[in-house]
C-alpha cells in the first residue's frame, strides 16, 4: 500500500490553527503549520481523537454519505451492537432493525450474532495454538496499526481470524444474492461504525484484498433520522423480526470479547496509554500466562468510540442490561459454528506488514547524531511544550528542526527572550 | 579492543523501586526505535534489558546501566552495588532463584532472568563479587 488512507481530514478552511488536536494525538502525528493543522500520515494510526476534540469540526472523519449508495440495488446495513445502546432503554434491537427500514435500507442484519460466532473461533484457536503467548485481538483497527507501527515484532500475535463485521458482511450478502438474484455489485453492504478507524478497515482491511462491506456511515449521521424512526414506531406491536440474542451483544463493551470467550486466563485493556503499557509488558516478555488480550484504542471499547452520540457509561449501561435479558440464548448452535470454524470459515491467512515509524535517518550513525542535534536544541527550547511552534512538545519541534520541517525561529518562547535581552542589553548601553 | 561508541548514555537505577521498574529498559527500547535499530534486535535488547534491570530492583541497592552503540552491536553494562553472586554457575541455571516469598509473590523469582539474558544476548559476562556487587556485560549484534 504506497501511501495512507486515513480515517480523519483536515478541512482546511474550517481549521483556526486550535492547538486541542496537537496535544491530544497519541502519536505525535499533527503539526499546526502556517495556522493549519496538518497531519503526518505515516504516523498517524486513526484513532480518532483528534477529530472527537475539534471544536471547530475541522478534522473530519471519513466515513461514507447516504448519496455514496445509491449505486445499490439493494442495501444492507449492518449494525454494530454498539448502535442498541444509543437510543432509549425501552427502545430494542428488534425496533431499531425496523426504523433502519423505514429510513430505506431494504435490510437491516445485525453483527451481534456474527461477533458470538467470531467468540466460538477464538476460543478454538486458543485450544489449538501452541505458541508464544499471549494471543492479541485484532479486532479494534486502530491496535493492529499502533502495533504496526510501533510494536512491529507482536504482529505476530494478532489472531488470524475475521472481524465480525466482515462476517456478517459475507453471510448476508451471499444469502441475498441467492434470494434476490442479484450479483455481488448490486448490493451495497453498509456498516453503522462507532468510530472512523472502521472505515480504515474496510479500505485496507489487514491480511486480505478487499472487504465484504462497501462503506461506513456514522452512527452520529445516523441517529437523528433512526430516532425520528423509531418514534413512529413506539408502541407499533406489529414488529415481528427476530429479537437480537447471544454473548456477541457484549462486544462493544470493554471486557465484552473475553466475558464471551472460555478461555481462563485472559484480559481486556482499554485506552491508549494502558493498551501501550500491556504491550510493553508483553514485549518485556511478561504475561506469557495469559492466553487472549482484548485490546480498545477507546477507553470503553466501542461504546465509546468517536462517532457514538450517547455517554459511553451509559451506553455500556443498556447494553448490559441487553446483554442480561437476550444474552444467555445463544444465537447460534456452538457445535455448528466449531465445524464451521474447522472449514476455515474464519480464518484469515494473510500476513499483516509491519508499517514502523520512520527512524531519524536511514542510516544508524547519521541517525544518533540527529538524535544527539535534537537533544542539543532541546536544551535552549523553554521545556513548557506550549505548542506555539506547531510541534506538541519541544523534543518532537526539536527533531523537527533536525529534519528540515522546521526552523528555530518558530519557538517563539525563544525568539522573544532573544529579542528581551536584545533590548535588555540596548538599555545598559544607553545609560 | 576499544571501538568508539556512536552513542552512550547511562541511567540510574534504584533497588526496591518499583514504580519506575522497567522504565529505564522502555526508554532504552525507545531510543533504539528512533534510530532505526530492527525490530526483532531491539526485542532481544529490551528483554535482556528489561530482565537485568528488575534483577536490581529485586536484588541490589542501586545500579548504572550503560548503553552504548557501536557500528556492529549494542552494548549493554549494568553495574550494581548489592550483595553480589556467591556461585554465578548456579545462578545461570533455569529456576534457580534465592527470591525470597516477598519477591515471589509479586510475581518474579522464577529463576528465569539470567537465563533469560542469556538467551537474548549474542554474548554475556558477568563479574561478581560478594558483598560488593555485580556486573553484567551484554551485547547483541546488529
Amino acid at each position: 500500500m504506497d501511501g495512507y488512507f486515513h480515517s480523519v481530514k483536515i478541512a482546511p478552511e474550517r481549521c483556526t490553527g486550535n492547538m486541542a488536536c496537537l496535544k491530544v494525538c497519541p502519536t505525535e502525528a499533527i503539526r499546526v503549520r502556517r495556522g493549519k493543522a496538518v497531519i503526518l500520515e505515516d504516523r498517524c494510526i486513526d484513532c480518532g481523537e483528534c477529530a472527537r476534540l475539534c471544536p471547530r469540526h475541522a478534522i473530519v472523519p471519513q466515513t461514507s454519505s447516504f448519496t455514496d449508495f445509491a449505486r445499490f440495488r439493494y442495501t444492507i446495513a449492518l449494525i454494530s451492537p454498539v448502535l442498541y445502546g444509543q437510543l432509549r432503554k425501552d427502545v430494542l434491537p428488534r425496533t431499531i432493525v425496523a426504523a433502519l427500514h423505514k429510513i430505506g435500507f431494504d435490510e437491516a442484519c445485525d453483527v451481534a450474532c456474527a461477533s458470538e460466532a467470531v467468540s466460538t473461533a477464538v476460543d478454538e484457536y486458543l485450544a489449538g495454538y501452541r505458541g508464544p503467548l499471549p494471543l492479541l485481538s485484532p479486532f479494534c483497527p486502530t491496535i493492529v496499526r499502533l502495533i504496526q507501527a510501533r510494536y512491529p515484532d507482536l504482529i505476530d500475535l494478532l489472531i488470524p481470524i475475521d472481524s465480525p463485521m466482515e462476517i456478517a458482511a459475507r453471510d448476508i450478502r451471499l444469502k441475498k444474492m441467492k434470494e434476490l438474484g442479484l450479483r455481488r455489485e448490486q448490493i451495497g453492504v453498509i456498516y453503522l461504525t462507532p468510530c472512523p478507524a472502521k472505515m480504515v478497515a474496510i479500505k485496507y482491511p489487514p491480511r486480505k484484498k478487499k472487504s465484504h462491506i462497501d462503506g461506513a456511515i456514522a452512527i452520529s449521521d445516523i441517529y437523528h433520522p433512526l430516532l425520528a424512526a423509531t418514534g413512529d414506531l413506539s408502541g407499533n406491536a406489529s414488529l415481528d423480526g427476530q429479537p437480537v440474542t447471544g454473548s456477541g451483544l457484549g462486544w462493544p463493551l470493554l471486557g465484552g470479547q473475553v466475558s464471551s470467550l472460555r478461555a481462563e486466563r485472559s484480559l481486556a485493556v482499554g485506552g491508549l496509554v494502558d493498551v501501550e503499557r500491556i504491550l510493553d509488558d508483553i514485549e518485556n516478555g511478561k504475561l506469557g500466562d495469559i492466553q487472549y488480550v482484548e485490546c480498545h484504542a477507546c477507553s470503553q471499547g466501542c461504546c465509546g468510540g468517536s462517532l457514538t452520540v450517547d455517554n459511553p457509561y451509559l451506553t455500556r449501561g443498556k447494553i448490559l442490561s441487553l446483554l442480561a435479558r437476550f444474552g444467555g440464548a445463544p444465537c447460534r448452535d456452538r457445535e455448528t459454528v466449531r465445524e464451521l470454524y474447522h472449514k476455515n470459515y474464519f480464518s484469515l491467512p494473510g500476513k499483516i506488514s509491519s508499517r514502523p515509524l520512520a527512524p531519524l535517518d536511514q542510516d544508524i550513525g547519521k541517525a544518533i547524531e540527529k538524535r544527539r542535534r535534537a537533544q542539543e536544541i532541546c536544551k535552549v527550547l523553554p521545556q513548557i511544550n506550549c505548542g506555539a511552534c506547531g510541534a506538541p512538545t519541544c523534543l518532537s519541534f526539536a527533531e523537527d528542526v533536525v529534519l528540515d520541517q522546521a526552523v528555530l525561529e518558530d519557538c517563539v518562547v525563544l525568539m522573544a527572550r532573544q529579542a528581551l535581552s536584545v533590548a535588555g542589553s540596548g538599555k545598559d548601553h544607553a545609560a | 579492543m576499544s571501538i568508539e561508541p556512536l552513542f552512550c548514555q547511562r541511567f540510574e537505577i534504584s533497588g526496591k523501586d518499583f514504580i519506575n521498574a522497567g522504565k529505564a529498559s522502555t526508554t532504552i527500547k525507545a531510543i533504539l526505535r528512533e534510530i532505526g535499530i530492527r525490530p526483532a534486535v531491539i526485542r532481544r535488547a529490551a528483554i535482556a534489558c528489561y530482565e537485568a534491570e528488575m534483577n536490581v530492583v529485586l536484588y541490589a541497592r542501586k545500579a548504572i546501566i550503560e548503553l552504548r552503540i557501536t557500528p556492529q552491536e549494542i552494548r549493554i553494562q549494568v553495574e550494581d552495588e548489592g550483595d553480589g553472586i556467591p556461585d554465578v554457575g548456579l545462578a545461570m541455571q533455569p529456576g534457580y532463584s534465592t527470591a525470597s516469598d516477598e519477591i515471589r509473590e509479586m510475581g518474579f523469582g522464577a529463576g528465569m532472568g539470567l537465563p533469560n539474558i542469556k538467551n537474548n544476548a549474542d554474548t554475556l559476562q558477568i563479574r561478581s563479587v560478594v558483598g560488593q556487587g555485580t556486573t553484567l556485560e551484554m551485547a547483541i549484534g546488529l
